[in-house]
């Protein structure tokens, strides 16, 4: 004769899981519908008439170009500085690398208009005002790109970090004994197996660029149709009294940002976000 | 052929030190030893992957000791492959022969005589993403032995593997053997593989090689 069938272990009772999912829920949901609230605001508030007027805008328009001029360069000089940094900091150690982990983040912490004050005082130094008079930087273009440069390349040297982190060193190990030099084993192993993490820190350093405004607005200045960008176009708007128009450009700033966030999760790597800051 | 003379080899707090090891030329000797005994410092030492505190290392009577990993003629295969996720099978097998500037005839040749030995010839277009842990450990052995090493260091290499995959991989190993002479270092923790391919199995303890006593 067959044993009785055991009787399933005790579990917690099923009502139980659905009060605590849907606690959650709740309370997750509230940030989830703010959000959601606020880009729907936005783009009831505004108009396709709205929208266009303010892309017909001279100002705007030069807005637009010197956003995007400025964010790829900036993402461009990030990666420049991201990669090597981003390396040496997972494969070596070496005495005051805390210290200098801890220094490589104080671009996020610190608040964005110290930076840009930090810029201007740094920029009165006598080398610099000497470099200022063959190549003019504060309050002009380059001051652009060097404010979003300072914020954009922090997130940009912590997605490269983490990326390294989880390339094994095996991988380039082998390299040296199949014959590469360090420098080979980098180039033909370790930066192929980071692509995915290159893009994402460029995709992250663009995005933080394009919203950058604290550190461009002390460090540039917000001077119409020479250090506007997209974030002082919003701000010169809204000074201004045209809601409308600040609106329209606050929602082309919103497309960009989810355009690039998508971006981000299309290529399925995201180690900024998975690491505590 | 391996010569270890008095090395001494610091991994972190670990140190082996004085340590001396003879490898005859052809033959396949199993280290065997504890979980963090240091087999796999001594490996990376003799690969150049470790640099050597005191001591020399000789292959074929040539002072290595300061040599880069590269010109020692080591072919190395780790535990886990470390196949490389963007190149395909067959630039694994040619990996070694692009770097050290071989003529595109020669290269294809001898991709082919691998991929033929080591029945990879329906692989070699597929990237490791996909291959199982015997194909992974096939395309790393063929890419160790790509440019004609003198000696073949492999670190555990079938420990991560399942009976039947593992007995597959012996029978490749016996035969690589076979056919090239190779001098083989092989780290393993299983005694049945140890004496299935070995000549000579060394036992390393307290920081000391011995040999290993006969299982009952």
């Amino acid at each position: 004769m067959n044993p009785e069938p055991a009787s399933p272990p005790p579990s917690a009772p099923r009502g139980s899981d659905r009060v605590f999912h849907t606690c959650f829920a709740l309370l997750g949901g509230t940030y989830i519908l703010l959000l959601a609230a606020t880009v729907v605001a936005d783009a009831f508030y505004t108009s396709p008439a709205h929208l266009w007027r303010a892309l017909q805008s001279p100002e705007i328009r030069h807005s637009i170009r010197l956003s995007l001029l400025s964010c790829s360069l900036t993402t461009l000089l990030s990666l420049w500085v991201a990669v090597p940094i981003g390396y040496l900091m997972t494969r070596l150690r070496f005495p005051g690398h805390a210290l200098l982990d801890a220094l490589l983040d104080i671009p996020i912490v610190l608040p964005p208009l110290v930076i840009g004050l930090s810029l201007l005082i740094l920029f009165q130094f006598p080398p610099l005002r000497a470099l200022e008079r063959i190549i003019p930087i504060t309050y002009a273009v380059p001051s652009v790109i060097l404010a979003q440069f300072m914020v954009a390349c922090a997130f940009a040297v912590r997605t490269m970090r983490a990326t390294f982190e989880q390339i094994s060193p095996r991988h380039e190990q082998v390299a040296l004994t199949l014959g590469c030099s360090r420098s080979q084993a980098f180039w033909m192993v370790v930066l192929p197996s980071a692509r995915r993490g290159v893009l994402t820190a460029a995709t992250l350093a663009w995005a933080r660029a394009l919203g950058e405004f604290g550190p461009i607005l002390v460090f540039s200045g917000a001077t119409r149709m020479k250090t506007e960008v997209l974030p002082t176009t919003v701000f010169l708007e809204l000074s201004v009294g045209n809601l409308e128009a600040a609106v329209a450009v606050s929602l082309l700033m919103v497309v960009a940002a989810v355009a690039v966030l998508l971006l981000i999760r299309a290529y399925g790597l995201n180690p900024v976000l998975n690491r505590p800051l | 052929m391996i010569a270890l003379e008095h090395v001494t080899v610091h991994a972190g707090a670990f140190t082996l030190r004085d340590l001396s090891l003879d490898i005859p030329a052809g033959s396949h000797t199993a280290l065997m030893g504890r979980t963090g005994a240091g087999k796999t410092t001594l490996l990376e030492a003799v690969c150049g992957l470790r640099p050597v505190s005191a001591g020399q290392i000789r292959i074929g009577g040539r002072d290595v000791t300061t040599e880069p990993p590269g010109a020692r003629g080591i072919g190395f295969v780790p535990q886990d492959g470390a196949l490389f996720e963007h190149l395909t099978v067959r630039q694994h097998l040619a990996f070694a022969l692009v770097v050290r500037r071989w003529a595109p005839g020669p290269i294809t040749a001898r991709v082919t005589e691998l991929a033929d030995w080591l029945g990879l010839d329906p692989l070699l277009d597929r990237r490791p993403h996909g291959l199982s842990g015997g194909e992974a450990q096939r395309v790393a052995l063929g890419r160790a032995l790509s440019f004609h090493p003198q000696l073949l260091c492999l670190d555990e290499p079938l420990s991560a593997l399942d009976d039947d995959t593992r007995t597959e991989i012996c029978s490749v190993l016996a035969e690589v053997r076979r056919r090239t002479g190779i001098t083989v270092l092989h780290i393993t923790h299983n005694r049945r593989e140890a004496e299935r391919l070995a000549d000579r199995i060394l036992l390393l303890r307290d920081g000391r090689i011995e040999p290993c006593p006969a299982s009952s």
